[in-house]
């Protein structure tokens, strides 16, 4: 039986609008996190995806800065304005990871903080008397740098990416394609996908069954261009008398916005212009929750024990009185 | 900014192979001069094109594309050698070059360095050893290492812990000269600003990397090689096909927005060192490791070991043997 038609014109199809003008009111949050030894070019292509000064550098550029022995993490938080809509936009910067003789570990600070502000959110939804809206400062994406000119991946980029691909939504990049000839890129994707499909590491987009087909056709083709061969550039060129955002070399001018020069305006478009709001709801749906149910099941099992406890021990008195909630397994650090 | 390239190459090739006063060279043109090189870096700088682009030819084949379960079990580092037969304005070279494959790719490299000492080693060692012989063997085949090529990421940023550490701990086993492997990734600005910041490293750290300049005595060459200095750390982009011009073939990397050509020496230093390597600095490279380098080991080794001046021989032998016998086993 097919739903029955709407005569006269009622109006809920104006939810969408009023949607829209209580999401300009209240504006949202994107954090990112980039991982990658120094000198990738992480700062300037996250400069450059949105077009604004928001990180510096922070690579060792004078010799009497001390060389990093460990990774440090550092959130940087702005606010844009486009159109009205606000974005709270915080970028984690991980200097120190992957530069060290022995890179043994240099992943957990990163892990940890991913799965930290997990645990911040859900000890803040736990509260008997919670926020309306809670910050969400969960991690809703992760751009990873791999090494140009490499094989394909690094045993430190296996390492990595198994480890975070559990927690965020990964995105791989070679950010400073511009040595590498097509050839070489071709080359090199083919191989750096071959090498997560047979380590089963799964990075974004994922398929669920929710895709039409437009969303499946539209996820093949961003899986067909991962890991994404871009470059980043904060300068703009003059090139007979038009203005180029790009580089500069002896023997030609990359244009980071030129689709046969690199991957740079899929990437910006994937990520701002097609994927964000599900970049923010994956994280929520996939990666919080499977973060919450490990959670929930470890106070379970905890209180399971705890009454086990208490009932072999005190005897008689039934555990009628939950225990508190306790301190969640997983600490979270001091807010940041 | 780094003095103009041309003006050195040009006045360098005027020189040609200048016959210093080294009875070596004269005796070894007919022979073919001993030249080992080893190229150290991690993985994904270009060392293996290197080497082909240097010698003109395919000595390194392009690698099979490696299981996906390789990818992430670094294989310990080994030592690959090749070794070709080259001849440069008339000078035959027996040129072998030991390639470190593995250096730095794995997640802890701290062994790497290790290895590389005692490789250096084993070969002052053998050297050691045959010289002590009662009976020595004429046709001999020296394999100290005249030169290590070590390439630097063109992070754009200073040196890293690697690249201190490997440079701070062989640098008075072999003569270190840094490249700056896949400098087409560099724009001409950041290619002479990171050019600066690893110099300062250099000079801040102390590093010992190979001076041009240790010859003092020689000084129209001191000029030129204060220049050379200058270039240090030398860039490098390596040949990935070669093309027919106007001009002839041309060795070139094409990319989307233009194509470098790799003897440009406006493009890269690749030819200026391809120049010292081979031509204008092989007998200082190959004097510096014999008449310093390996005196400083030999006297530290003999200190140690406790031989006297005039040793008894047969013992000599002895003790070398046994160290010849570790040696071998540690090059395997």
């Amino acid at each position: 039986m097919t739903a029955p038609e709407v005569q006269d014109y009622v109006g809920f199809d104006t939810i969408t609008q009023q949607m829209e003008r209580k999401f300009l009111k209240r504006g949202f949050n994107l954090n990112v996190i980039l991982v990658g030894e120094s000198g990738m070019g992480k700062s300037t292509l996250v400069n450059s995806i949105f077009s604004t000064h928001l990180v510096d550098s922070q690579g060792r550029r004078t010799a009497q800065e001390v060389i990093r022995k460990t990774t440090e993490i550092l959130p940087v938080t702005q606010t844009l304005d486009e159109n009205g809509v606000r974005v709270r936009l915080t970028i984690i910067d991980t200097p120190g990871f992957g530069d060290q003789c022995n890179n043994e570990g240099c992943w957990v600070q990163v892990i940890k903080y991913i799965k930290d502000q997990h645990a911040a959110y859900l000890e803040r939804e736990l509260k008997p008397q919670r926020d309306r809206i809670i910050n969400d400062t969960r991690v809703h994406a992760c751009l990873y740098f791999l090494n140009p000119g490499s094989r394909g991946l690094r045993p430190l980029d296996v390492e990595v990416l198994k480890r975070l691909t559990e927690v965020t939504n990964v995105i791989p990049v070679i950010a400073k394609s511009d040595s590498m000839t097509l050839d070489e890129r071709t080359l090199f994707k083919r191989r750096v996908k071959e090498e997560m499909s047979f380590h089963r590491i799964s990075v974004y987009p994922y398929s669920s069954e929710d895709d039409d087909d437009e969303d499946r056709m539209l996820n093949a083709s961003i899986r067909e261009l991962v890991p994404f061969a871009v470059v980043g550039s904060e300068e703009t060129i003059d090139v007979d008398d038009k203005p180029v955002r790009g580089r500069r070399h002896g023997w030609g001018v990359i244009n980071i916005f030129d689709e046969t020069h690199c991957d740079f305006v899929h990437l910006r478009n994937f990520m701002l212009r097609t994927h964000l709001s599900d970049l923010v709801e994956v994280t929520a749906q996939r990666h919080y929750e499977q973060f919450r149910t490990s959670q929930l099941r470890q106070i379970k099992e905890l209180r399971a024990q705890q009454a086990a406890a208490a009932a072999a021990g005190g005897g008689g008195g039934s555990g009628s009185s939950q225990p508190p909630v306790g301190p969640l397994p997983h600490q979270p650090m001091a807010q940041v | 900014m780094a003095p103009s390239a041309p003006s050195i190459a040009s006045n360098m090739s005027s020189r040609a192979i200048t016959p210093r006063p080294s009875s070596y060279r004269y005796k070894s043109e007919k022979r073919g001069m001993t030249y080992n090189i080893m190229l150290v870096g991690q993985s994904g700088l270009g060392r293996r094109t290197f080497l082909n682009t240097l010698c003109e030819r395919e000595v390194i084949p392009p690698t099979e594309a490696p299981n996906p379960d390789t990818a992430n079990v670094a294989d310990p580092m080994k030592f690959d050698t090749y070794e070709v037969n080259l001849e440069e304005e008339g000078t035959r070279i027996n040129l072998k070059v030991i390639d470190a494959a593995g250096f730095g790719d794995g997640l802890d490299n701290t062994s790497c360095f290790k290895q590389l000492q005692d490789y250096i080693e084993a070969q002052f060692d053998e050297v050691l050893v045959e010289e002590s012989r009662i009976k020595r063997n004429r046709r001999y085949r020296d394999h100290r290492l005249h030169v290590l090529i070590y390439f630097i990421a063109p992070t754009g940023h200073s040196l890293r812990e690697l690249d201190v550490e490997l440079i701070r701990r062989l640098g008075e086993y072999v003569n270190i000269i840094p490249v700056i492997g896949r400098a087409d990734s560099l724009t001409v600005d950041e290619l002479a600003t990171f050019k600066q910041n690893v110099m300062r490293d250099i000079d801040f750290y102390k590093l010992p990397v190979y001076n041009f300049c240790w010859d003092e005595s020689d000084s129209d060459a001191l000029k030129e090689n204060r220049e050379i200095m200058d270039f240090i750390p030398f860039s490098v982009v390596t040949c990935d096909e070669v093309i027919d011009n106007e001009y002839g073939s041309v060795r070139v990397r094409r990319y989307p927005w233009g194509t470098i050509e790799i003897d440009d020496e406006s493009q890269c230093d690749f030819v200026l060192l391809r120049y010292i390597l081979l031509n204008s600095h092989i007998a200082d490279l190959i004097n510096y490791t014999e008449d310093v380098l390996y005196e400083n080991y030999r006297t530290k080794k003999l200190e140690v070991g406790g031989f006297a001046e005039g040793e008894d021989e047969e013992e000599d032998d002895e003790a070398g043997d046994e160290s010849h016998a570790a040696s071998t086993k540690k090059q395997e």
